[in-house]
Parts: structure tokens; C-alpha cells; sequence
């Protein structure tokens, strides 16, 4: 089927109402074969999974339970280590606390990346609060962590460790069995944010070294406010509730959730499984183009390893040109210029940041994410309009000018302002 | 068989209008509302205007409302973001809150505060005298819910936050059960905090909120993205909370029709449980129009709920989350209830699809599954 | 970030941008901010010798308000006298673009690149006025 044909709504024409979608990494679509799915759950089948009385309720449960085999499925786990969040940002919420909590008799210190999401890093900023120690590393200026500084870094009472498995801004692609097996040498809880990496790489839980695992099924073609938490079960890992109630999920995590979104991250995951292949192939390919098309510039920096990063992402810094004039310029397309969750604020991205990048190259970055329903005619458009518009703007750059006559920035004594 | 669905307490069908308004957040309109192009700003102000309807069904201003994923999470981030905050006390919860009410201040022992019950009498109402005399104890916070699941009974919130305030703790109200069933207004019930959820008034599931008075400092529950004004971190879940705003809407206005419309039902079903000599929970007190909690002596409710669902009732024994379990209602014995009673107890919620025809057929029905189950029970004695 | 038509009109057509000969002993140049604040700002008048300013160019790096205001301020200073520019006030870019509070200093910096090119000029003739 032509699932591009149905969503020509969001590749907009010039003179059409939105721009081209090239912002995958903060949302995706929903894929019309997973809203179809989910609209019966919504309307005529509409019970509680807990009501155990009545059909009502009944229908709901297989629903729910089929949906939790299709995300185990995915990523290689049993359906019993699956336990369904509100998204990402709770499953990260409910393994970092959750765990530190449980093993906080082992030791309370914790390590991750200064790369991470705000959702990892803020509460273990929340468990710092509470007594914890925590260790932020930073990347290599490729974005990929360098395991000698891991190892550097754990120390006796280290619980828990937590490394993302693609980066939302850069996307590279952390080498997790190094992590993982080094965090099993030492008795350490391993978590891994895969929010952006479902669908992009392969994921196998009974093979790789990794204990607690988070997912959400917006960045999959799955609908927004729904997530999951893998919870290693051999050897078992444990974590404290966060959420106390009803005691749904086994006790991790109560409270009611929607049956159409459980259902609708279920066919999402499904679908992955079975395109994933076929659809990296084909992301590669106009990733390649555009890469090919926008190097054809001068003074165009990539951001973050090229080789190990998911195809789908494409994170350029524009030399001499600033940022805010940046995003104005691009209209025509839908993309970040940060993170999507910081990008109200004027702040340089603090991922670019810890790659080394100075402000004004973190200021002029731009983050093409690319997905399911992205055509050919897209990156073409995207590669023109990139063209003119940087074009335009070093033409108005008194720093694009001063390069071309030769000056060397760095030795400018600038008037403080 | 088609089922009669009498079971609008634990969820309700979406209104069609509301699924129409969500679709095309589902669909076509696909934007994260913390991006700053047009997909995201039209996704921004979608929640901007559920908001604003959310607000206007609970009297309250649009600052005011914190979206979250469930009732659960609005209770957790009521009862534990506010206790965070406050000197150790005893948080003070009636003992018929929801589980994920006096769970999450039974989780705050680990910061000091104490978790204490005030009783309800025997038809259900917090005991004011009581809840005054535990107030001696330097108290935090204090919890009680405005309607009853499984009774519907309705507390006196605002005088009992008054009796809080006057005792310089903090209130909150889970009205969950409230919303869309009666007129609602947070400033006139005076407390600090409010949970909302949307799939009990006709609105997905997936959206609900934390009313909340800003003046007051709360401890976010999720760490992340800063949402929700940094109380509230995750991407917001478009389609539910536009879903949850119109649903807001259309139950303000049609408030008054399913009030005299459940109640007029109501009345009939609990004329018809008279004359099978079925006892009525919480009846003397003033109750959701639309909720009858009974049981017939002698008739284990379980058994009576798996027998009309086969004659095509849904209809429930309890609450829904505890209806795993076979414990008899924790409500019903906090009312004084004999336990041998609490265990027939049976829960029918009514609903605006609801007609009299359906009601008139329920009780030709339970008559004769009464008799049934009587004989049985007499042969087996 | 919403945009006032007039900036977004100087962002989409802006006036005057380009270059003057800076060693032209009737040309000034003013630059004036940084790379890592975000904004760079180069101002050239070209003054007659009776004190008139012919010509104004600029280059600007920054968002649309720093663009906006340097490109409006080279059409204000053509035909004024080098101290009726210095007398322009930052207040006037930010009323005329209706700049929001948080874009002020982008007029401030266009009222400080003015004035950096005035001095600049001044300084030329006095150099001239002591050879």
C-alpha cells in the first residue's frame, strides 16, 4: 500500500497550508493503518481492562495483552516484561527512580551522559535532590561515549547506569553491549532510553546486556501518550512504584490507560517489525541526498558521528550564519533547530554543546529528521530551499564576509555588548 | 445479545462528536507542541483551547489545569508533589478514597508525613467531628473526594476545606467522579488542589488534570521536557487532551438533561430494589443522579454480576481496580456494613444512552435471578 | 516568536545591504556585538564634506529583529547630517518595528553601530583636519 499517497496532507506544496514534515525526531505521524486500529478501541469497544465483569472489559484486555506481545515482539522480550507508561519521559522517570530507589541500599551514585534527554538527566537531578550522587560524562566530540571513561567513572556504590541507545538531536548510536557488559562486570543496573531508536535499529533483549529499557509510540507512528518499560527478568531486576493505585501492571504502575493507545502502539511496533528493513533502505537513500546536497555548500558542519547514527537523522551546522534568522529563513520545511522540548527557548542545544561545538555553531544547527512518509520531491525542495536561504543570509553576514577576505574570526577583538 | 451498559462509573463511551474532534489529531495533524513550526504551534494551540475548556467546566482559570495521563497520576501528583513541599504532618485521607489516593500518602511515610483515615458514617459522609478532632495533630494535607465511586455519595468538600484551612493544612479533592455529573466549581470549593479525568464524562481515555492552586509550591512527579509549565514533563498527548476538552464542553452543557434524566432512571430502578427489599447505600445522603449501590440480602454480588452479565447487563460489583479481587467493598465496610451484606453488593451507573425501557427489563431480570439464586442457595443449606 | 510585519518585511527585502570602501576617508564603519551573543553588526555611511550622509550600507548577523533594525536604520540615515544620526535613539527602531521586550537590544545594537560608525567617520576627519 501507498501510505505516502494518504499522508500528502503533511508534504505540503509551497503555496500549501503546512510546510514539509522533516521533524520525525520529535514526532511522527500516525501511521493511517494505526489509527484505523485504534478508532474501533476508542469508540464501540471502549471498557476498562480492569473491569473484570463484562465483555466490555473482557475485549479491552485481549487487546491489550495482543499489543504487549506485538512491543515485546519488536525488541525481542517477553510480554511479561513489558509494562505500559504514559510515554517515555515516565518510563524513564519510573526506571531511573524506580531503581535507584529499590538498590539505593546497594549505593547511590549514578552516571549517565550530559547528551542524555531532559528526561533522564532531570530526575537524576530529582535523585541528587534525594541524597544521590550522580556522574555526567561527556561524549567524544563524535557524540559516542568512550567506554575507558565509563569505566573511569564507576566507582564502588554505583547503582545505576543510564545511556540512551540513539540521540534525539544527533542521532548516533551508542554501542550498548560494550556498556552493558561492562555494567554487568560490575553488578550495575543498566538502563537505555530507546525512545528514538525503535524502528530505526534492530533491538534484541535476549541477547543484549541491558536491564531496563524505555520506548514510546509517538516516535514510531504510534499516537502520542503512550510508552512502555522492559523490566529485565532474568536475572530479575526490581524497581519502586512511582505511580501508586489500582496496582495495574503487576504493582510497577497504576492507573488507567487508554486501551486505543495501548492498541495503537501495538500495531505501530508491529508495523516496525515488519518494514524496518525495507524502510531504512529507502531513508538512507534520500538521508544520502540530502547529506550530498547540502555538503555542496561551503563551511557546513555535520553534527555527531556519521557512521554510527540512524539514517533518519541529519544535524548540520550553517557556518557564519545565526540561528533565530536561520529558522526563519527555512519556513518552507518543518524542522528543530535543538531539541524539540527546548526549542521554546533561545538557549544553544546543550547536546551540541557537549560535542565541543562553540555557541554560534550550535546556534546555526538544524535538524533534518526524516521518516515513513518523506519523498524524493521533499529533499529536493529541502536541498533548494536550504541553498538559496543560506545563500541569502552569509550575502547579509558581515562574519561570512570577514571569512572570505581571509580573516580569522577567533583573532577579531569583538566590541562587548 | 446486545449489552445494556450500566457501568458509566468505571468509563463511559466516547461522545461521537468528541471522537470527531480527535480524529484529525490522529490523523493529519501530527505536530509536537514544544516544536516551534506550524505543526507544532497548531498543535499548541489546540491545548490551549481544550484548556480553557477544561477550565470553564471546573470554574477555574486555564493556568490553573495540569494536564496528566490519568486520574491515578493527577491524584499521585496532588498527594505527593504537595506533601514534598509541606512539613512533616499527617496527611489526613477519608476511608473511601481511591487506592491511588491513600497509597500515595501511604508512599510519603518515606518523607515523614504519617498517613491517617478519617471515618465516614453510616451513610457514607466524612465524619466532620471526627476529621475536626484529628486536625489537632499538625497536619499537612488533607484529601477527601467529592462523589463516591461506588455510592456517588457527595461530600461537603468546601466546608471541609474550610475546617483544613482553619487548621493551616492543605485540601484536595478528587473529583473525578464529579465531573460532568454535577456543576463544579473549584474556586467555591476552595481547595487547593482537584483531580479531573476525561473518560468518565464521554472523552478518551489517556487525558486528565490536576486543578491547582498555583499560589501553592508542588513537587512535579515526571522529570523532563518542562511541559505543563515544568509540572508536567512528557509531550502532551494531543488528541486526548482535545478529546478531554470538548468532551468538558458538551457534559457543561448538557448538565441539567443528564441530571433529570439519570435521576428519573434512578428512581425507578430503586423503587423496583425496594420491592426485593434490597438495601441502598449511602440513600439518605445527597448522591450522584446517576449512581445506586445495592446488595440483596443473601446474594453474593459476584455471583449475581457474572449472572447478569449473561442477560446482557454490564453492571459492576465494585470499583473497577478492585474488582480482581473478591474483598467486599472497603467503602461499604468503612460504612459500617456487615460484611455478609457488603458482599452482595452490586453497582448500577446509569448513563445518558440509558432509557426507561432498559431499566423496566433490569429489574424483571434481577427479580428473577434473585429467585433463582435464593432457590439455589436454599438447596445447597 | 511572532514577527511584526515591518520585520518581517525588512527580513524578507532588506534595504541597503552591502559594502563601502572602508578605506575611503569619507566612509565610516561601525561594528558593533559578537559571534557568541548572537549578533554582529556592520554599519558603513558614506558623508559628504559638507557633513550629509550620502550612502549607508549594512551586513548584519543575527535573527530577524537585529536585521530589521540595521536595515531600517540605513534608510533613516541617508540624507541626515552625522549629528542628527547620532541623536537617533534606540526607542525609535524598537516603536517603529514594534519590537518585543526581548528583541529591544537588537535596536540598542543598531543604535550603538550607528553611533561607532559616526565616531569612526569624526575620527577620519580629524586625522584629516591634522595632517
Amino acid at each position: 500500500m501507498s501510505a505516502t499517497v494518504e499522508m500528502s496532507v503533511v508534504s505540503g506544496s509551497e503555496e500549501g497550508l503546512y510546510p514539509i514534515y522533516l521533524d520525525y525526531s520529535a514526532t511522527t505521524p500516525v501511521d493511517p493503518r494505526v489509527a484505523a486500529k485504534m478508532i474501533p478501541y476508542i469508540s464501540e469497544h471502549f471498557g476498562n481492562p480492569a473491569s473484570r465483569s463484562h465483555p466490555y472489559g473482557w475485549t479491552a484486555e485481549k487487546a491489550v495483552e495482543n499489543a504487549r506481545l506485538e512491543v515485546a515482539k519488536l525488541v525481542g522480550a517477553d510480554p511479561r516484561e513489558i509494562v505500559w507508561t504514559s510515554g517515555a519521559t515516565e518510563s524513564n522517570n519510573l526506571a531511573i527512580k524506580g531503581a535507584a530507589n529499590f538498590y539505593s541500599e546497594k549505593g547511590k551514585h549514578l552516571i549517565t551522559l550530559t547528551t542524555e534527554h531532559k528526561a533522564v538527566i532531570d530526575p537524576m537531578r530529582e535523585l541528587e535532590r534525594q541524597g544521590f550522587s550522580a556522574t555526567y560524562l561527556d561524549p567524544e566530540p563524535n557524540g559516542l561515549l568512550d567506554i575507558a571513561k565509563l569505566k573511569a567513572a564507576i566507582r564502588p556504590d554505583t547503582v545505576l547506569v543510564s545511556v540512551m541507545l540513539v540521540n534525539n538531536e544527533i542521532g548516533v548510536i551508542q554501542d550498548i553491549v560494550a556498556i552493558g557488559n561492562l555494567c554487568r562486570e560490575n553488578g550495575i543496573i543498566f538502563h537505555v532510553d530507546a525512545a528514538q531508536a525503535t524502528g530505526k535499529v534492530a533491538i534484541d533483549l535476549e541477547q543484549l546486556p541491558v536491564d531496563l529499557m524505555s520506548f514510546c509510540a509517538h516516535k514510531t507512528y504510534g499516537p502520542k501518550g503512550i510508552g512502555a518499560l522492559y523490566v529485565r527478568r532474568k536475572p530479575r531486576i526490581r524497581i519502586e512504584a512511582q505511580m501508586h493505585g489500582g496496582g495495574h501492571d503487576r504493582g510497577m504502575r497504576s492507573g488507567t490507560l487508554a486501551t486505543h493507545h495501548i492498541v495503537g502502539m501495538g500495531e505501530a511496533f508491529r508495523l516496525a517489525r515488519e518494514e524496518m528493513a525495507e524502510e531504512n533502505t529507502r531513508i538512507r537513500r534520500l538521508r544520502d541526498k540530502l547529506l550530498n546536497g547540502l555538503q555542496s555548500m561551503e563551511e557546513v558542519y555535520v553534527n555527531g558521528d556519521l557512521e554510527h547514527r540512524v539514517p533518519h537523522n541529519l544535524n548540520i551546522s550553517f557556518n557564519y550564519v545565526e540561528g533565530e534568522s536561520l529558522i526563519m529563513a527555512v519556513k518552507g520545511i518543518a524542522v528543530s533547530s535543538g531539541s524539540a522540548c527546548t526549542s521554546a527557548s533561545l538557549e544553544p542545544s546543550y547536546v551540541l554543546r557537549a560535542l565541543g561545538r562553540s555557541d554560534e555553531l550550535a546556534h546555526s544547527s538544524i535538524r533534518f529528521s526524516i521518516g515513513r512518509f518523506t519523498t524524493e520531491a521533499d529533499v529536493d525542495y529541502t536541498i533548494n530551499l536550504m541553498k538559496s536561504k543560506i545563500d541569502k543570509l552569509r550575502e547579509l553576514s558581515p562574519l561570512w564576509e570577514m571569512f572570505k577576505d581571509g580573516i580569522d574570526l577567533s583573532k577579531v577583538q569583538w566590541a562587548a555588548h | 445479545m446486545s449489552h445494556v451498559y450500566f457501568d458509566h462509573n468505571a468509563t463511559t463511551q466516547i461522545d461521537a462528536r468528541v471522537l470527531d474532534a480527535m480524529l484529525p489529531w490522529m490523523r493529519t495533524q501530527s505536530g509536537n507542541p514544544s516544536t516551534r513550526h506550524q505543526f507544532g504551534r497548531a498543535a499548541r494551540e489546540a491545548v490551549a483551547q481544550a484548556r480553557e475548556q477544561v477550565a470553564r467546566a471546573c470554574g477555574a482559570q486555564a493556568a490553573q489545569v495540569v494536564f496528566t495521563a490519568s486520574g491515578t497520576e493527577a491524584n499521585n501528583l496532588a498527594i505527593k508533589g504537595l506533601a514534598d513541599y509541606l512539613p512533616q504532618g499527617q496527611i489526613l485521607t477519608s476511608a473511601i478514597e481511591h487506592p491511588c489516593v491513600t497509597r500515595s500518602a501511604a508512599a510519603m511515610r518515606a518523607l515523614g508525613h504519617t498517613g491517617n483515615s478519617i471515618a465516614v458514617d453510616s451513610h457514607g459522609k466524612v465524619d466532620r467531628a471526627e476529621m475536626k478532632s484529628q486536625l489537632i495533630q499538625p497536619t499537612s494535607l488533607v484529601s477527601v473526594m467529592l462523589a463516591n465511586n461506588e455510592t456517588g455519595v457527595l461530600q461537603d468538600v468546601a466546608e471541609l476545606a474550610e475546617l483544613a484551612r482553619a487548621h493551616g493544612s492543605l485540601m484536595h479533592t478528587d473529583a473525578v467522579q464529579a465531573l460532568g455529573k454535577i456543576d463544579i466549581n473549584f474556586n467555591e470549593l476552595n481547595v487547593h488542589a482537584m483531580t479531573v479525568s476525561s473518560h468518565k464524562l464521554h472523552g478518551p481515555q489517556g487525558a486528565a488534570a490536576l486543578i491547582l492552586d498555583k499560589r501553592v509550591d508542588i513537587q512535579p512527579l515526571l522529570h523532563g521536557g518542562g511541559q505543563e509549565r515544568g509540572l508536567r514533563s512528557g509531550t502532551e498527548n494531543v488528541a486526548a487532551i482535545v478529546g478531554f476538552g470538548l468532551a468538558c464542553e458538551l457534559a457543561s452543557q448538557q448538565l441539567a438533561d443528564y441530571q433529570s434524566h439519570t435521576l428519573s432512571l434512578r428512581t425507578q430502578l430503586e423503587a423496583g430494589l425496594a420491592a426485593m427489599n434490597a438495601s441502598i447505600f449511602g440513600a439518605q445522603s445527597t448522591r450522584l443522579s446517576n449512581t445506586s449501590f445495592f446488595a440483596v440480602d443473601g446474594i453474593e454480588g459476584e455471583t449475581l454480576v457474572v449472572a447478569l452479565d449473561r442477560k446482557g447487563y454490564a453492571v459492576a460489583s465494585g470499583s473497577a481496580c478492585s474488582s480482581d479481587s473478591t474483598e467486599p467493598s472497603a467503602v461499604l465496610l468503612a460504612m459500617g456494613v456487615q460484611e455478609e451484606l457488603a458482599r452482595g453488593a452490586v453497582r448500577v451507573s446509569l448513563g445518558t444512552q440509558n432509557s426507561a425501557q432498559q431499566v423496566a427489563d433490569f429489574l424483571q431480570h434481577l427479580q428473577q435471578e434473585v429467585i433463582r439464586l435464593k432457590q439455589l442457595s436454599a438447596m445447597a443449606a | 516568536m511572532a514577527y511584526s510585519d515591518k520585520v518581517l518585511d525588512h527580513y524578507e527585502n532588506p534595504r541597503n545591504v552591502g559594502t563601502l570602501d572602508k578605506n575611503d576617508p569619507n566612509v565610516g564603519t561601525g561594528m558593533v556585538g559578537a559571534p557568541a551573543c548572537g549578533d554582529v553588526m556592520k554599519l558603513m555611511i558614506k558623508v559628504s564634506d559638507d557633513g550629509i550622509i550620502e550612502d549607508a550600507k549594512f551586513k548584519t548577523y543575527g535573527c530577524g529583529s537585529a536585521i530589521a533594525s540595521s536595515s531600517l536604520v540605513t534608510e533613516w540615515l541617508k540624507g541626515k547630517t552625522i549629528d542628527q544620526a547620532y541623536a537617533i535613539k534606540n526607542s525609535a527602531i524598537a516603536e517603529e518595528l514594534a519590537l518585543p521586550p526581548v528583541k529591544i537590544h537588537c535596536s540598542v545594537l543598531a543604535e550603538d553601530a550607528i553611533k561607532a560608525a559616526v565616531a569612526d567617520i569624526k575620527a577620519k576627519q580629524a586625522a584629516k583636519e591634522a595632517a
